[in-house]
């Protein structure tokens, strides 16, 4: 029996899917449908001091379309909630009682003073929630008020809060990060150093959709004048794996739990995020695109796949992945490939050629005995990967490795033996090889 | 057969004029923008594109859609009709299932190519939904050119003239120019008039002069035009049509379904049209598939088609007797007609003997006979060149006019283009390629001599 059961720094879920502090989490209304619908979790949507924050009443989301408007990014200027903070807690506490297996995590955002954070845990604790987010993360508007991202951006800032947290609560903190800053790492050491159990990760980009030519207002715009909002969706997903494997490597974090948030739209996502060293996922965009259903496609996916690959629980394969991240100097330089064109599956377009030839190494015939014929020289090819990024159609360009002979590109025999620039003879501080 | 039985039927408004109007609606509607956006992104911007290739007239078919999955589809307009003035037209009439799109990569790959002919017309639609002239005229070179016949080739060839500056005359011996645009066009495919819009923009450049009713071999001479203009064009057409050789055709109601398509289309009210309701159409080209289809959608009750080969050798592309059968016309293969059976002046039916292809292909009757009833015979087994008014003077080759590679005739500082020139493929896209093709030629000539 496959077992999607979660326990994440002891909050329990029956799946790893939670919903981000977000829209989709902002009353009880939502959540109870998000449950309904099988969501494991939810992160509640960011608490604040009253008198609640207001919203601007004009739109507050912009986004990035492909060509059949599929939506590949989203930015949004949204606040923390504009509900009174009793309403929320009163809701939290009904949800909670109604849906004691769900995980009901709640994101708070006070100011920097432990004063204000003193007052709201105990409330927070009363609703019988599972644990608190803190809201480092938000790039826009509470930023300028001295919260959010404002404080996610100075780790003594984030460990001081962090330790608030901890010494004033029972109940686990979850420090969430904000990805507007140079080295993710510096933020989530100081979370731990504060004694925070976890932190969840990313929060929105600094981002601006686009910018209206007509009238040159950024979009969104409230009455002819933008501001820069926080992106999200499945464009931001590679820079949020790289920031959770970034801090899954990291020594001083290693084994810190990680809440993997950032673009995440399925399954597969989700499974990625996991392998890389998150104990569980959270989900805000895919959620306001589609609607809370795409979470039985989540179960059942990630169940399939992982009977699949015979793990029985998520701890078989969470991590997976993180020893295979290192630094670029320790990649084997013995490696070599070649493209490899499959002629039965090409389709002529040309793309790999022009590619190759316009823009790096001249490596791919157009033409063979006066027929339209891309092939692949091997004698030019440096392995770039270029013409398979560029290929229509899938699998029709792979990359073979050489294990024998000579690479005719340099003329330099295949060694089999993994060698790396630290050792490499062009290296100017290359140690010597054992 | 009892053809004798019942009266001869031939009748207009055999439909309420609502639905006349509904059948001859555009084809294929026009894509909108989030149409053309999804379809543009199919589009792979090949290299050295095969689709460029298969175009006649060569449009950079990759980069104008890449203008209009950019939201620049005045760019892409401009693209396409650099190379080709009536973009626009060519994008509703050209059988792009054998030119671009047979050779799309998606196409050869996946049998779902680029709908290249709808995003050329999504392009030149917007285009000449905002009235924008993209041509600018270069200097006045102070040569003068005329042009007979203003169809696709003539207006190609005056219109390339006088971007390049020189002077044109057109001379077209009927009312309006466009040629078979005009007059020979399925109506479907160019609704709305597009064929006279597309004329207005191409003479909107200025620079053309137009002159209409006047007939080369009648109210022009070669000889006189010589004389006047520095350099002159033919792009006649085809001016007649072929016969079937049979007793009885000048019985009422066996039709050159070309006369009758110029009929149509100059029609103001389609339902008013006298329509058979058994029809017969001989021949297997555009023009068969034509008269058939539009006989059907004017109310016609039995349509067939009779061509004396098989399917594999119809001149219309497998696209064009789809939509002839999926609009409910029969097309009978291997059968030509023997004898046209009439009574009391007017056509009753027609006779056929079945054929086969026997030794090299050729074709043979096989001496089994069958009989059609028919209100109306259209004849569709080709046009023929009406070499009117060259005086002798301009050799002919397989009877339409001999051209080199550059559409220079045989007589200096006359050219030709079109479907007047031998070995050409009758397409409006090919005409166009003609007309483009010879102003190049004659520019050289005109600025080498005036050098
Ligand atoms: C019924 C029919 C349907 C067709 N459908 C298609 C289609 O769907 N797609 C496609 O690509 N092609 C189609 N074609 C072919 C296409 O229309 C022609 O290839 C194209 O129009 C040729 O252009 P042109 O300029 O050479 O000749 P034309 O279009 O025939 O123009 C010739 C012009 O010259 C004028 N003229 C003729 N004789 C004289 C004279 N002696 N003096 C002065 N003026 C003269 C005529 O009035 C006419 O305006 C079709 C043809 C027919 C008959
Ligand atoms: C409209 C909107 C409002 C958000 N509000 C909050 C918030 O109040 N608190 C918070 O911590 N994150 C907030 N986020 C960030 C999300 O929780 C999440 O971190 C981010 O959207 C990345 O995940 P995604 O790509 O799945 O959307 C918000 C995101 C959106 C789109
Ligand atoms: S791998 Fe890079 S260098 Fe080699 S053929 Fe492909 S694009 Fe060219």
């Amino acid at each position: 029996m496959t077992d999607l059961r979660n326990d994440f720094v002891g909050i329990k879920s029956p799946n790893p899917f939670w919903l981000a502090s977000a829209p989709p989490t902002d009353k009880e209304y939502n959540v109870v449908r998000a449950f309904k619908a099988g969501w494991g979790g939810v992160v509640w949507k960011t608490l604040g001091e009253d008198p609640p924050i207001v919203n601007v009443n004009g739109p507050r989301y912009g986004a990035i379309y492909g060509a059949d408007r599929r939506l590949l990014g989203f930015n949004n200027i949204e606040l923390i909630t504009d509900r009174p903070l009793d309403v929320n807690l009163r809701e939290i506490k009904q949800v909670k009682q109604d849906w004691p297996d769900r995980a009901v995590v709640v994101s708070l955002m006070v100011p920097c003073e432990e004063g204000a954070w003193k007052k709201i845990l105990p409330l927070v604790e009363d609703t019988g929630a599972d644990g608190i987010e803190l809201n480092f993360g938000c790039p826009h508007g509470m930023s300028e008020r001295g919260m959010g991202a404002a404080v996610g951006q100075v780790p003594e800032y984030v460990e001081m809060v962090a330790r608030w947290c901890k010494q004033n609560t029972r109940m686990p903190v979850i420090v969430k990060l904000t990805p507007n800053i140079t080295d993710v790492r510096n933020p989530a050491r100081a979370a731990k150093q504060g004694g925070a159990d976890a932190v969840s990760l990313i929060n929105t980009i600094n981002s601006i959709v686009g910018v209206d030519l007509d009238t040159m207002a950024p979009n969104p715009a409230t009455d002819g004048k933008g501001t820069h909002g926080g992106y999200c969706g499945p464009a931001v997903k590679p820079i949020a794996l790289s920031m959770v494997s970034e801090i899954a490597r990291d020594p001083a974090t290693a084994g810190f739990p990680i809440s993997g948030i950032g673009g995440i739209s399925d399954w597969r996502d989700a499974a990625e995020f996991m392998a890389l060293g998150a104990g569980n996922v959270q989900v805000c965009t895919a959620a306001m695109a589609y609607g809370f259903r795409i979470v039985e496609d989540m179960v059942e996916g990630l169940k399939t796949w992982m009977e699949e690959k015979g793990h029985a629980r998520l701890d078989d394969f969470v991590g997976k992945a993180v020893p295979n991240m290192t630094d670029w100097q320790y990649l084997n330089l013995n490696y070599v490939v070649k493209a490899r064109i499959d002629q039965d599956d090409c389709i002529k377009c040309g793309r790999c050629y022009i590619a190759c030839e316009d823009t790096s190494h001249q490596a791919i015939t157009a033409t063979k005995d006066g027929q339209r014929h891309f092939e692949v020289i091997d004698e030019e090819c440096v392995g770039c990967n270029l013409c398979v990024s560029v290929c229509p159609v899938e699998n029709c360009i792979t990359m073979e490795r050489l294990t024998d002979g000579v690479d005719p590109r340099t003329g330099q025999p295949i060694e089999r033996e993994y060698a790396n620039w630290t050792t490499h003879p062009n290296n100017p501080n290359r140690v010597a090889a054992e | 057969m009892g053809m004798s039985d019942a009266k001869r039927d031939v009748a207009a408004g055999r439909l309420p004029s609502h639905q006349v109007q509904e059948n001859f609606a555009d084809l294929h509607p026009p894509l909108d923008r989030h149409g053309a956006t999804v379809e543009a992104d199919r589009c792979y911007f090949c290299h050295d594109a095969p689709c460029v290739r298969a175009c006649p007239t060569s449009i950079d078919i990759p980069m104008f859609i890449r203008q209009i999955s950019t939201g620049n589809p005045h760019g892409a307009a401009e693209t396409i009709l650099k190379q080709n003035i009536m973009g626009g037209m060519c994008a509703r009439v050209c059988p792009t299932e054998t030119l671009c799109e047979e050779v799309c990569v998606r196409e050869v790959a996946e049998g779902k190519p680029v709908k290249i002919g709808h995003l050329q017309r999504y392009a030149t639609d917007a285009l000449f939904a905002d009235g924008k002239q993209v041509f600018v005229r270069a200097a006045e070179s102070g040569k003068r050119v005329a042009v007979v016949g203003g169809g696709p080739a003539g207006l190609s060839c005056g219109h390339r003239l006088a971007v390049l500056g020189h002077s044109v005359t057109v001379y077209d011996a009927r009312k309006k120019l466009g040629g078979l645009n005009e007059y020979g066009i399925a109506a479907y495919k160019t609704v709305e008039d597009f064929a006279q819009r597309e004329v207005a923009f191409i003479l909107s450049l200025g620079g053309i002069e137009v002159v209409t009713g006047r007939r080369l071999g009648a109210d022009l001479s070669l000889a006189q035009l010589r004389a006047d203009y520095d350099a002159v064009f033919l792009g006649a057409g085809l001016g007649a049509v072929n016969g079937l050789g049979l007793e009885g055709e000048d019985l009422d109601g066996v039709v050159d379904a070309v006369d009758y398509i110029a009929e149509l289309r100059q029609a103001k009210d389609l339902s008013v049209l006298p329509v058979g309701r058994e029809v017969v159409v001989i021949g297997g080209g555009m023009t068969a598939i034509d008269i058939a289809v539009q006989s059907k959608l004017l109310g016609a009750q039995d349509v067939t088609i009779v061509y004396r080969r098989g399917k594999a050798q119809m001149k219309a592309s497998g696209f064009e007797q789809d939509l002839a059968q999926t609009k409910g016309v029969k097309i009978v293969h291997f059968a030509k007609p023997a004898r046209l059976i009439g009574e009391g002046g007017a056509v009753r039916g027609i006779e056929f003997e079945r054929t086969r292809l026997g030794a090299g292909d050729r074709l043979e009757g096989t001496g089994e006979n069958f009989t059609l009833s028919a209100d109306v015979v259209f004849k569709a087994i080709g046009q023929t060149f009406v070499p009117d008014g060259l005086d002798g003077g301009v050799r002919l080759e397989g009877g339409r006019i001999a051209v080199d590679g550059e559409g220079r005739t045989s007589v200096p500082g006359i050219w030709a283009g079109g479907d007047c020139v031998a070995g050409g493929q009758d397409l409006t896209v090919a005409a166009v390629e003609d007309g483009k093709n010879a102003a190049h030629s004659i520019d050289r000539a005109l600025r080498g001599a005036g050098a």
